[in-house]
């Protein structure tokens, strides 16, 4: 408190400690990582919940569809190249879990700080911005989707579901996906006046995803006239990206794409959000 | 002594300031000036534009048009250096409800830049002050809104700012909650620190303001100390005279009957109307010449004077019979109400 009792000694004292916002000199930390700092900290407050489901999920959805299911799907050797069924959804589950739980920590919890707590407007009146605030936050959903990843891979390791060494870039394939998905989701979030809209997004939107993107099934199976809306979801490029390093059969052109899909949405995703965020909080 | 800033010496300085929100004007062309160290209160009813123009010192809200300067600092361009200098004590909470109250204070730290092991000294020492260092490692959604308005008011210290923003910090507040606050403000300005705070509590403005001004539709109707606006506005006195209305016994009385249809009541309520005013023509010529101003109020007449005993007197002696009488000084809500308007604002 010693500051307090002058004013100008306040002024230099904080003037030496601030970051980089407003152009004075100050300490590494980037005023984003401030925001992201903060989600570390509740993060710091359950990471055992986090644990426990990062283990049991991949565990209880391998062990149900990937050997339960695929026992008889084996049986009738329908998968192209013979590939056992484990094998064929363990990366699309990888993927898929990863993106389900970013596009839920892209929208409840955003509105929450936006509308709901209010700590958006919080943060707001420290040197921090609205851009900030929207970094920080990606990050720690980006933490989250790689925490998750890695997990679901040690336990895809466990089952012993993997053909390659290549399998590994499973991970940040689906990190990528989760952010082609994370990043369109926040901007719309910070649209939102309730949370109406999330139950429809992941009912008519998420879930079928989900179902349809080739996590399951090649969706060579689909309608042929659905066969093209699967193209333009960022969900089946994440999945047969992964699952092409998985099965280590490596096609340079459509890997390509798959990479090019998931990286235009992610980064549209990050533009659109900077534009709606501005509008929502810089009133 | 506010005639004499400039923006260059004004903690905050405001000249035809303005804030628009589609077609409606929140702010309407302000002008006014807060001077370092200075108890600095907005005081009007609810929209007036209190808060949107403590958005626009905050720098959080972009100001649509005239001129503001913060420390001389324009907030367009140095919005983070200005709000590295301020406290922000928002009208809601806004508390984490994920973190401890300790961790809420540090964490708040680090959001300006502060090292952990600095903020969380400071942490420590700022619950002392707003005495919740019992509370430290408990979750803030069980502590009541006074302990909740505390730690907002200690978040805002965590910077040392040199000015605080306070929108409404009382509202909602229990008595001793109220009288705590005020004290620590008090230390606060005591201390240097500017403070610039909106209410529509009477008392708190003249508890807490130096000087203050009156917003009433976007605009600042009235601006000086608690004492000038009293001097300016109303008398130093006020008589407050209760009449038993009659037709009160009657209604009553119609009520009890059952045979108050929707008709008759809409017409018993336009008679009681036409009778009220002319109640109060009849009132205000009996007091013809014994008050400056006369306010009717639904439950009393408020009979401004610069001398209540002898007014009320006088009174008497015209034959007037009210059932109860008080005189008091006049107070800001004196100057607010004649200000503002009697009229509920929603």
């Amino acid at each position: 408190m010693a500051a307090l009792e002058s004013p100008a000694s306040a002024r230099e004292g904080l003037s030496g400690r601030l970051g980089g916002a407003g152009g004075r000199g100050g300490p590494a930390s980037h005023p984003s990582l401030r925001q992201f700092e903060h989600d570390m900290l509740v993060f710091r407050r359950r990471w055992h919940s986090y644990l426990l489901s990062g283990f049991s999920q991949p565990f209880l959805y391998l062990l149900s569809m990937g050997v339960g299911l695929g026992y008889y799907v084996n049986k009738n050797g329908s998968l192209p190249g013979g590939v056992p069924y484990l094998d064929y959804i363990a990366p699309a589950l990888l993927v898929t879990q990863a993106m389900m739980a970013a596009s839920f920590e892209s929208a409840w919890p955003i509105l929450g700080k936006i509308m709901w707590e209010k700590t958006y407007q919080a943060a707001l009146n420290t040197p921090v911005g609205t851009t900030n605030l929207l970094a920080g936050d990606l990050m720690w959903i980006a933490f989250r989707a790689i925490l998750l990843s890695v997990l679901f891979f040690v336990v895809i390791l466990l089952f012993g579901a993997v053909s390659s060494p290549l399998a590994v870039l499973a991970i940040p394939v689906a990190v990528l996906t989760a952010m082609a998905f994370a990043a369109p989701i926040v901007a719309f979030t910070a649209t939102q006046k309730s949370d109406q809209p999330f139950n429809m997004l992941f009912r008519f939107g998420i879930t079928p995803l989900f179902l349809f993107s080739g996590t399951f099934f090649p969706i060579q199976n689909l309608p042929l006239a659905i066969q093209p809306l699967a193209w333009v979801t960022p969900l089946y490029h994440g999945v047969a990206l992964a699952r092409s390093f998985s099965l280590g059969q490596i096609d340079p052109a459509a890997d390509a794409v798959h990479l090019a899909v998931l990286c235009a949405f992610a980064v549209a995703g990050v533009i659109a959000a900077r534009i709606t965020f501005r509008r929502r909080l810089e009133v | 002594m506010p005639d004499a800033l400039t923006p260059q010496t004004s903690a905050i300085h405001a000249r035809g300031l303005t804030k628009r929100f589609g077609k409606f004007t929140a702010v309407d062309g302000v002008d006014f000036d807060v001077a370092p160290g200075e108890a600095f209160g907005f005081l009007g009813p609810n929209g007036a534009g209190k808060t949107s123009t403590m958005r626009m010192i905050g720098t959080v809200s972009p100001v649509t048009a005239g001129k503001l300067t913060v420390f001389g600092l324009d907030p367009a361009h140095d919005g983070p250096a200005i709000r590295s200098r301020v406290g922000v004590v928002p009208q809601a909470d806004t508390l984490d409800n994920e973190l401890s109250v300790l961790e809420n204070l540090i964490i708040y730290g680090r959001y300006f830049g502060l090292s952990w092991s600095e903020s969380r000294r400071r942490a420590v020492e700022l619950l002392d002050f707003v005495q919740l260092t019992e509370r430290s490692g408990d979750q803030v959604e069980p502590l009541s809104g006074g302990m909740k308005r505390r730690l907002v008011i200690a978040r805002a210290l965590i910077n040392e700012p040199e000015m605080l923003l306070l929108d409404e910090p009382t509202t909602g507040l229990d008595p001793q909650a109220r009288h705590l606050l005020w004290d620590r403000l008090y230390r606060l300005k005591q201390r240097g620190v500017t403070l610039c705070l909106t209410t529509h509590y009477m008392d708190e403005a003249e508890q807490l303001c130096d000087r203050l001004v009156v917003m009433d539709k976007a605009k600042i109707v009235a601006e000086g100390s608690p004492r000038q606006l009293i001097e300016r506005y109303v008398t130093r006195e006020v008589l407050e005279l209760r009449f038993n209305r009659e037709d009160d016994a009657e209604d009553g009385a119609n009520a009890r009957d059952g045979r108050s249809s929707a008709g008759d009541l809409a017409g018993d309520l336009a008679d009681a109307d036409a009778a009220a005013v002319a109640e109060r023509a009849e009132l205000e010529r009996q007091l013809e010449g014994l008050a400056e101003r006369i306010e009717h109020l639904p439950d009393r007449l408020l009979v401004y004077t610069a001398d209540g005993d002898a007014t009320a007197a006088a009174a008497f002696e015209r034959g007037l019979h009210p059932a109860s009488v008080l005189v008091r000084r006049a107070s800001l809500e004196d100057v607010f109400l004649r200000l503002t308007g009697r009229s509920l604002v929603e």
